[in-house]
């Protein structure tokens, strides 16, 4: 989340699209209701389904599942054409007068530079054209033809009312009214907030749908204010603080990312990634990268990490490729990838295309599951009648499993979606012989440091060298832990105003990553999070919810990153002169001398309004990104692309470009996906609000609450194939079928698509075949092994099927 | 079951006053059904709280589930679809005890004590008095009450008199994420309920108003619903529910006069055969029969 | 003598068993039924193991009741056919019950007030039963809908009180004209007591000796 949980109740707009905040976060959706009694908020939800959400919104707007660029991109064209912009705030804060440098194109459903061999672009003419003075040319009267502006408006020109509502399936007049309420959030003293999960994610096209609605944010200026900004409402308790300590293949904590295999050289790995300012007297925080690098490898590798060693940077792996899960598992069933590490984590379920994983993991050598769970994936190997029908004498695997704690039974920080690290404490020791995490990795680990040093070994270094100095060396405390990604001193660190005084001494806390150093004297676990564990104690622990403003910045409730900052680029809360744009929202503000406020200003804090800096000071030209450059895959304004499982056949503004053109596509999974002749139904998996992932059919009550697994199809559907409610029904794709109870609702609605009736059918994804709940199929059986372009989350929410009585 | 003895306002089959020298003030839940988002952890905190536990079921076609109360379960959510002037609405309702202050349960029960209301409100059953008739089910208007097939006790939601007694809200108030359900004393409730009414009106909702029905002297659970002109469509809630007639004539004074009434009849033979002596053999037959002596 | 065989047998021994098997059921039926008839009455279940037992046991003294009064209903049906002598005796009644039995008709082995007692007696039973079916929570209540229930549970009250006073009448009656429980216990009456209560059945029973 850009803002928090607490600040919904600040917007006057709140849209749930992709996702569905009642039924996936009822907790925090109590913000939304706060909105609608305290606030007298609007509350939308535009969901191929009238969901638990939309029970309580003031309007549902029904749109085909995988369309939501087609929406929000008609949004854009909406706000553009009536001329429904916060213009002070799209003028200042935006890239919009910037100029694109000659040579970029949008032909046909392609952008300039593409390899369809490669399936990927040349990015090179996704950039800014360069002034004399090597910075980015703009032209503040936006009347250029090639400003990003002018560039928006000619993309999202075909996006028009009667173009969304063909692809989308929503009816005309219900998106010119959710466009209306829109577009009253532009002035400046009212907000919209978009709230999203999964529902976005899960997508071939899942990041660009989420950089949509941002854009829309930007136009309307509700990005940095209080009821403002892009919301992704996470979907595991910590699954933010995952991301945040480096969960993808290609990063290192806090955001950092492992080099590639090109990069061999450190200055360049540095260079690459400390981008230079593109416009003058811009902050453009990443020039700072090298002193997170550096405190990162000073902690991971303490005195063996030297400037002259460049810090360990040689002890890096350096990608080929990514080596997200889908990649994994197809090295798995190519049989490249012959031993498996799975903590947390049940692929089997969680993961498309159930007999590709079946079979991947029968050509494993080994597996081990670390899981507080009996999951499916351990289980894999056993027969289990229909629900998992594979002859266990012919699987060799070796599965080795350890009994892990869960949450509860352990101390530890969760990082919200509002990324607050809070700290909780055990509440109750864990049963038999399981360990924590922390306890079953640090054996492993010491296990095999002793086995490297006996028996020596290939490239030892990393193991040898790596920082390993807990209280108990075979059970690292969670204190400990978190004292580590806090980071420290290695050495009396000099005040920068005055050389003569320390601001740290030796082995001290740091206060933040402000302290952070390039040059060895400070170590850090994950920069973002400095400052969770200072000299004055664990800062995540704290639960002071008193909130001066009125807005619910509690700032002395827990530690949130980055810098107990709870609304990021709430310098654009203020208008170029510093002032609020609407005092009722005053986050941060210039008092004359300094950015002062009820947050921590995402600032310099003495950077005076008229030096001209710009509030998104991430980015090195200032400003947020209407148009991305090289950032996304598939181009820098997002293109309606259809599921790579279409119910329509074609993708009616561009029919020759019709899925997302630089989505990785495994060569044997391109021939699994299935045709809309044979699969005729729109399909989107999705969880229920009785059930957590395949975690709580192992619980009674989450068990007696919804007990056997359904699916959900609309009257019309249901009366064509002679299904009533409560039937036993057969749902088929191109890679398998489950058996459920069919639940007949009226809210699903078939919706008119391009000249075609287009169905949903609706899969709940909780059962598998363990736990106590009625045993059920694994909904990823019917899933396509596909992902986002940009992050290869996999595209569950749209795919084909056809359902019959079973 | 209770912790509160001396706040008996009524008690079931029992003719002479209660322990009710202790006055607590008059207390509601109010279930925001346009707030409510189904999402049922009123119904987990429930059976947490009360530690019971239904049988894991199977799905019927709908979300509900379990499909109805049951001994086990005493609250359920009930979700309705209904196409109304503003097109689809799925309305989800909480089910459960209404607490009336004229409790048709209360009426019809025969065992003393089995069940009770306190000054508060609640109308709570005591399993320990209970002998198992059903007949609070008879009595109940808005079928509530469900007999055990484990111990022949009947249960309900005890608006959790056990957490109330002792200063807290009932465990489905303090578990409901969206304020869906809170918890108050009656005029705070009715205040609230007021704002949320008002609020609803403003967003189109012009029936919108307070479920507290007078045929059963108001209740101590009480709705705020958005069509409240059309409670029916609520799965089934009554639009005006009362006490059976049935109920009352079973219950009400017939039963009392009619004992007086059997009483009346011994005596008036009694003093049939006192005044009126005792209808024997005439003497000039039994002359005629003197043999058979 | 009790059983002195110049005696006339007015009930045979299995109609005296069969009748007072379904006056023990009767009581066991109505006190334990009166229990949850009226508060007043509760303490009654103490006679039956406390207010569960009583609540287990009632219906199934009604199921006994069925099969006991049935057998009675079936044996004297016959003997109970209302004549128009019989309506004409109960038309005089009051004469009756002021002492005054000058102008009654002659009775047959039952009056017409013994017979009229049994035709409502027999109604009250299948009120009785039917109702208590429907209001038998444990095995059959959840087969009809609640307003059934309730009007069963009314009906059940009222045909328990109504037959309730018939017995207390049937009773009273007995005691009344004496002699008559001789005839339950023993099944002989007097010839004298047949002329004076029974004349027709008297002279159907001698052959129309004097």
């Amino acid at each position: 989340m850009t803002n928090h949980w607490v600040d919904i109740k600040n917007a006057n707009v709140i849209i749930v699209m992709g996702g569905n905040a009642a039924e996936a976060h009822p907790c925090g959706f109590k913000w939304v209701t706060e909105a609608k009694a305290h606030n007298h908020a609007t509350f939308v939800v535009v969901d191929p389904r009238f969901t638990r959400s939309a029970a309580v919104a003031d309007l549902y707007v029904p749109l085909r599942t995988g369309t939501d660029i087609a929406f929000l991109g008609g949004v854009i064209n909406y706000l553009l054409s009536r001329d429904k912009l916060q213009h002070e705030y799209v003028k200042a804060y935006t890239n919009a007068p910037f100029i694109v440098k000659e040579g970029y194109e949008f032909n046909d459903g392609l952008f300039s530079g593409y390899d369809e061999a490669a399936r990927t672009y040349d990015k090179s003419t996704w950039a800014y054209e360069a002034g004399p003075d090597g910075y980015a040319r703009l032209d503040v009267t936006m009347q250029h033809p090639r400003c990003v502006l002018q560039l928006l408006k000619k993309h999202y020109s075909r996006y028009t009312p009667e173009a969304v509502s063909n692809i989308c399936g929503t009816p005309g007049d219900t998106f010119l009214k959710v466009c209306e309420l829109i577009a009253t959030t532009s002035v400046p003293d009212r907000t919209l907030t978009f709230l999203y999960a999964v529902g976005w994610t899960q997508h071939s096209v899942g990041s660009q749908m989420i950089r949509t609605a941002a854009m829309v944010q930007l136009l309307l200026g509700n990005v940095g204010m209080a009821g403002g900004g892009v919301n992704a409402l996470r979907g595991h308790s910590n699954i933010q603080g995952l991301t945040d300590l480096g969960l993808m293949s290609n990063l290192l904590p806090g955001y950092l990312t492992l080099p590639g295999e090109k990069e061999t050289d450190y200055r360049k790995y540095i260079g690459a990634r400390a981008f230079k300012p593109l416009r003058p007297g811009q902050m453009d925080y990443w020039q700072n990268y090298e002193k997170f690098h550096v405190s990162l490898m000073k902690s991971w590798f303490g005195n063996a990490a030297t400037k002259d060693n460049n810090w360990c940077f040689d002890w890096l792996p350096k990608l080929d490729k990514i080596y997200d899960v889908l990649q994994a598992f197809e090295l798995m069933h190519q049989g490249k990838l012959n031993g498996y590490f799975c903590q947390g984590f049940n692929p089997l379920a969680s993961i498309p295309n159930k007999a590709k994983l079946t079979a991947a993991l029968s050509r494993l050598k080994y597996l081990v599951v670390i899981d507080p769970l009996d999951t499916e994936t351990s289980c894999f190997w056993e027969n289990h009648g229909k629900y998992n029908d594979v002859d266990p004498a012919r699987i060799q695997t070796e599965v080795i499993r350890m009994p892990s704690t869960c949450f509860a039974e352990e101390n530890g920080s969760l990082t919200n979606s509002g990324r607050w690290l809070q700290w909780h404490y055990r509440g109750a020791p864990p049963p038999g012989d399981a360990k924590p995490d922390a306890e079953i990795i640090a054996g492993i680990f010491l296990k095999l440091r002793d086995m490297y040093r006996k028996e020596g070994g290939a490239f030892p270094d990393p193991i040898l060298s790596l920082t390993w100095d807990y209280d108990i060396p075979h059970s690292p405390a969670p204190e400990e832990l978190a004292k580590e990604y806090n980071g420290k001193a290695l050495a009396d660190l000099a005040d920068p105003k005055d050389p003569a005084k320390a601001v740290l001494r030796k082995g001290q806390q740091l206060d933040g990553f402000i302290q952070l150093r390039a040059d060895g004297s400070t170590s850090c676990g994950c920069w973002i999070f400095s400052g969770a564990w200072t000299e004055k104690g664990n800062m995540m622990a704290r639960r002071d919810n008193s909130d001066p403003s009125g807005l619910g910045n509690t700032l002395g409730w827990a530690f949130a990153w980055p810098a107990n900052r709870r609304i990021l680029y709430n310098r654009a809360s203020c208008d170029p002169s510093g002032k609020p744009w609407d005092p009722n929202r005053r986050l941060v503000y210039w008092d004359g001398s300094k950015w002062t406020g009820f947050d921590v200003p995402d600032f310099k804090p003495d950077s005076a309004p008229s030096e001209g800096m710009g509030p998104f000071i991430m980015q090195p030209e200032g400003v947020g990104r209407l148009f991305a450059l090289d950032k996304m895959a598939e181009g820098p304004f997002p293109e309606h692309y259809e599921p790579f499982e279409t119910p329509i056949g074609t993708n009616p503004l561009h029919p020759k470009v019709i899925n997302n053109p630089a989505a990785r596509v495994f060569r044997d999974d391109m021939k699994d996906f299935g045709k809309s002749r044979d699969f005729p139904y729109a399909a989107t998996s999705y969880r229920v609000t009785e059930h957590f992932h395949f975690w709580t059919k192992h619980t009674r009550i989450s068990s007696i609450l919804q007990p056997e697994q359904y699916v959900e199809i609309g009257e019309d559907l249901a009366k064509e194939k002679g299904i009533k409610a409560g039937d036993r029904v057969k749902v088929r794709s191109k890679r398998g079928f489950i058996e459920a109870v069919a639940v007949v609702t009226k809210r699903i609605r078939p919706l008119q698509v391009n000249g075609e009736t287009v169905h949903h059918v609706g899969i709940p994804i909780h059962w598998g075949f363990k736990g106590i709940a009625r045993n059920g199929y694994l909904a990823n059986t019917l899933t396509p092994f596909v992902g986002d372009a940009n992050t290869q989350t996999p595209e569950f929410k749209s795919f084909l099927v056809n359902i019959e009585k079973a | 079951m209770a912790l509160q003895s001396l706040d008996i306002t009524r008690r079931s089959a029992t003719t002479t006053p209660s322990p009710s020298q202790r006055k607590t003030q008059e207390v509601v839940k109010l279930i925001d059904v346009s707030k409510c988002i189904g999402c049922k952890a009123c119904q987990a905190a429930c059976m947490e709280w009360n530690d019971t536990r239904d049988k894991i079921g199977t799905n019927h076609g709908v979300l509900d589930n379990p499909m109805d109360l049951t001994a086990n379960s005493w609250t359920v959510m009930r979700y309705s679809e209904v196409e109304t002037g503003r097109g689809l609405e799925w309305l989800i309702r909480k089910d459960g005890c209404m607490h009336c202050a004229d409790p048709g349960c209360l009426k019809a029960c025969p065992a003393p004590g089995a069940i009770v209301q306190y000054s508060n409100g609640i109308v709570d059953f005591q399993e320990e008095n209970c002998i198992g008739c059903g007949y609070c089910i008879t009595g109940c208007p808005f079928n509530i009450p469900r007999l055990s097939g484990k111990d022949g006790k009947v249960y309900k939601c005890t608006l959790c008199s056990d957490r109330v007694a002792v200063g807290l809200e009932p465990a489905c108030a303090k578990t409901c994420p969206t304020g869906a359900i809170v918890f108050g004393t009656k005029d705070d409730m009715i205040h609230h309920a007021e704002g949320r009414v008002a609020d609803l009106k403003s967003r189109g909702f012009a029936e919108a108003g307070i479920y507290d029905p007078l045929g059963v002297g108001g209740t101590h659970v009480m709705y705020v619903l958005q069509h409240a002109d059309k409670p029916g469509i609520y799965h089934g809630l009554p639009k005006d529910p009362s006490v059976s007639a049935m109920v009352t004539l079973w219950k009400g004074a017939v039963k009392p006069i009619a004992s007086f009434a059997l009483a009346a009849g011994v005596f008036g033979a009694f003093f049939h055969y006192v005044t009126k002596g005792p209808n024997e053999v005439s003497e000039e037959i039994e002359k005629e029969f003197k043999d058979e002596k | 003598m009790k059983n002195d065989p110049k005696k006339l047998l007015r009930f045979t021994p299995m109609e005296r068993a069969n009748h007072w098997l379904t006056a023990i059921i009767f009581f066991l039926a109505a006190l334990s039924g009166l229990s949850f008839f009226h508060p007043f009455f509760f303490p009654l279940t103490q006679l039956f193991g406390g207010g569960v037992w009583t609540r287990i046991l009632h219906p199934f003294f009604g199921v006994a009741m069925l099969l006991s009064f049935g057998g009675m209903f079936f044996r004297f049906k016959q003997q109970n056919v209302i004549t128009p002598a019989d309506r004409e005796w109960l038309r005089h009644v009051r004469e009756m019950a002021g002492g005054d039995d000058r102008n009654m008709p002659e009775a047959g082995k039952f009056n017409g007030g013994q017979k009229l007692l049994f035709w409502l007696f027999a109604a009250c039973m299948a009120l009785l039963i039917l109702s208590g079916i429907v209001i038998w929570r444990a095995y059959f209540s959840f087969l009809f809908p609640v307003e059934a229930v309730r009007v069963a549970s009314v009906v059940h009250a009222a045909a328990a009180a109504v037959m309730i006073a018939l017995i207390i009448f049937h009773i009273y009656a007995a005691i009344w004209t004496r002699e008559s429980i001789d005839a339950m216990l023993y099944g002989r009456v007097r010839r004298a007591w047949a002329r004076q209560h029974h004349p027709a059945w008297f002279r159907q029973m001698t052959g129309g000796e004097k």
